[in-house]
């Protein structure tokens, strides 16, 4: 399977399998107006299996929502067909409104224009907790 | 300009200064009589909580100052759908220091985002309740004369009880505390908390079911309510709920100088005959309560 060299755009790469289109859901790929391919399940000698998202063209995404979804992905920067930057993620201190409090007493279930954030309390469990009150995400 | 949400909001330092504070009010209350004179807190209980609310304005009105507020949410603009952090906007016009109650947690914090005036967490929810948590510290000193080398029992429904969790947060800070937590298997404190706990040198911890085997080790015994309602079945409930009511005839075993809190109300879980024994301190702390409130009111508005 062949898909062509991107030149100017980025690359998120190591995507665990299967999360892919996940992440092309919650970052709305779907949107965007350039060229987006996704490759599903491809060798990886260090995964196995892997994702692998190429967007061609030049766009702002939201690396904390990456961060959160798949802490292992690599994201690469593309300019005239060369990787200029390469960001390996890891979880984020702190996310908002990626994911919302289920907590029914917590006050973002009573005002609804409160952002939902939550801050990083176990890095190797992965449990983050909203600012307001401390319910674990679920 | 600071607030309150919760305890772990205060150094240890922090809480060191604002008992030795609360003790220098008891010894020359006259001297701060007039700390606050031309200043006002706003009461902004969103859920009636009487003693709470008459705590902090006593507070306000010894230290020389000012109270307005309301009692409940229907009386203020909450009734109307107002925000919390449109009212704190409003009232940090009207006041220099906001106390606030709310059923929802989280709402105090929200309310210091917006706030252009300290914010006290006067409870929200069952989530945090910091001023009683340093009531209890407040009766602690004043009873043992110390943070540290203290064994401290805590009984009833640790599993649920705010103010437990809240003062055992506070305790992990100082040295050589011994934790001992007493309740029926279904009330136990979160795993969580005992995670946390497993992860500190300075803090040791033991389970037991039974009040009477632990009763001769404790310094502190925190009694708390074991509610109804938070039992599967009520036959569990019935069997279980005398097992936690303390009795002159429990307190037998414990040591002569035991200090007895309950952060109240008590419906039952404490005998009254129980309120006569010297080791008895909860009444001591609603009014330990009421000092500490004045010292944090003076702290947060930056008087000494």
């Amino acid at each position: 399977m062949l898909v062509n060299p991107i030149k100017n755009g980025i690359v998120l790469d190591h995507i665990s399998a299967g999360t892919g289109m996940k992440l092309y859901k919650v970052l709305r790929l779907n949107e965007l107006e350039c060229p987006v391919a996704i490759i599903t399940n491809a060798f990886s000698a260090k995964m196995g299996k892997k994702d692998i998202i190429k967007i061609d063209g030049v766009v702002q995404l939201d690396l904390d929502v990456i961060g959160y979804m798949d802490p292992g992905v690599t994201v690469n920067k593309i300019e005239n067909s060369v990787v200029v930057e390469r960001k390996h993620l890891s979880l984020p201190e702190t996310i908002s409104d990626v994911i919302h409090c289920k907590n029914p007493r917590c006050i973002t279930s009573v005002e609804q224009e409160l952002p939902h954030k939550f801050k990083l309390v176990d890095r190797e469990n992965k449990v983050y907790r909203c600012i307001y009150c401390e319910a674990k995400s679920k | 300009m600071r607030s309150l949400i919760s305890i772990l909001d205060l150094s240890v330092e922090e809480i060191d200064q604002l008992v030795a504070t609360g003790l220098d009010i008891i010894e020359n209350p006259e001297k701060y009589a007039h700390k606050c004179e031309g200043k006002k807190l706003a009461t902004l209980f969103f859920e009636p909580s009487t003693r709470t609310r008459l705590s902090f304005e006593a507070a306000m009105y010894e230290l020389g100052g000012h109270v307005i507020g309301f009692s409940d949410a229907g009386s203020s603009s909450a009734s109307k759908g107002e925000s919390v952090a449109d009212t704190v906007r409003v009232v940090s016009n009207y006041a220099d220091i906001i106390a606030m109650r709310h059923p929802k947690e989280g709402a105090p914090l929200v309310a210091s985002m917006k706030s252009t005036v300290p914010i006290i967490n006067a409870g929200d929810g069952g989530h945090n309740h910091p001023t009683q948590t340093l009531a209890d510290l407040l009766t602690i000193k004043r009873e043992k004369g110390t943070f540290d080398n203290l064994t401290v029992g805590f009984c009833g429904d640790l599993k649920f009880g705010r103010t437990v969790h809240s003062l055992i947060d506070a305790l992990t800070r100082y040295t050589g505390v011994k934790i001992v937590l007493i309740s029926p298997d279904e009330l136990k404190l979160p795993s969580y908390m005992k995670n946390a706990l497993d992860k500190m040198d300075s803090i040791s911890y033991v389970e037991t079911t039974s009040l009477e085997d632990a009763m001769p080790s404790l310094d502190i015994l925190y009694m708390t309510r074991v509610q109804k309602e938070r039992f599967f079945n009520e036959a569990d409930y019935i069997r279980l709920k005398d097992s936690y009511i303390l009795t002159p005839e429990k307190l037998e075993s414990a040591k002569s100088d035991m200090c007895i809190l309950h952060p109240l109300p008590r419906v039952n879980e404490i005998s009254v005959a129980v309120d006569d024994d010297p080791r008895a301190c909860y009444f001591k702390q609603v009014f330990n309560g009421k000092i500490i409130r004045m010292a944090l009111i003076m702290k947060l508005l930056g008087i000494n």
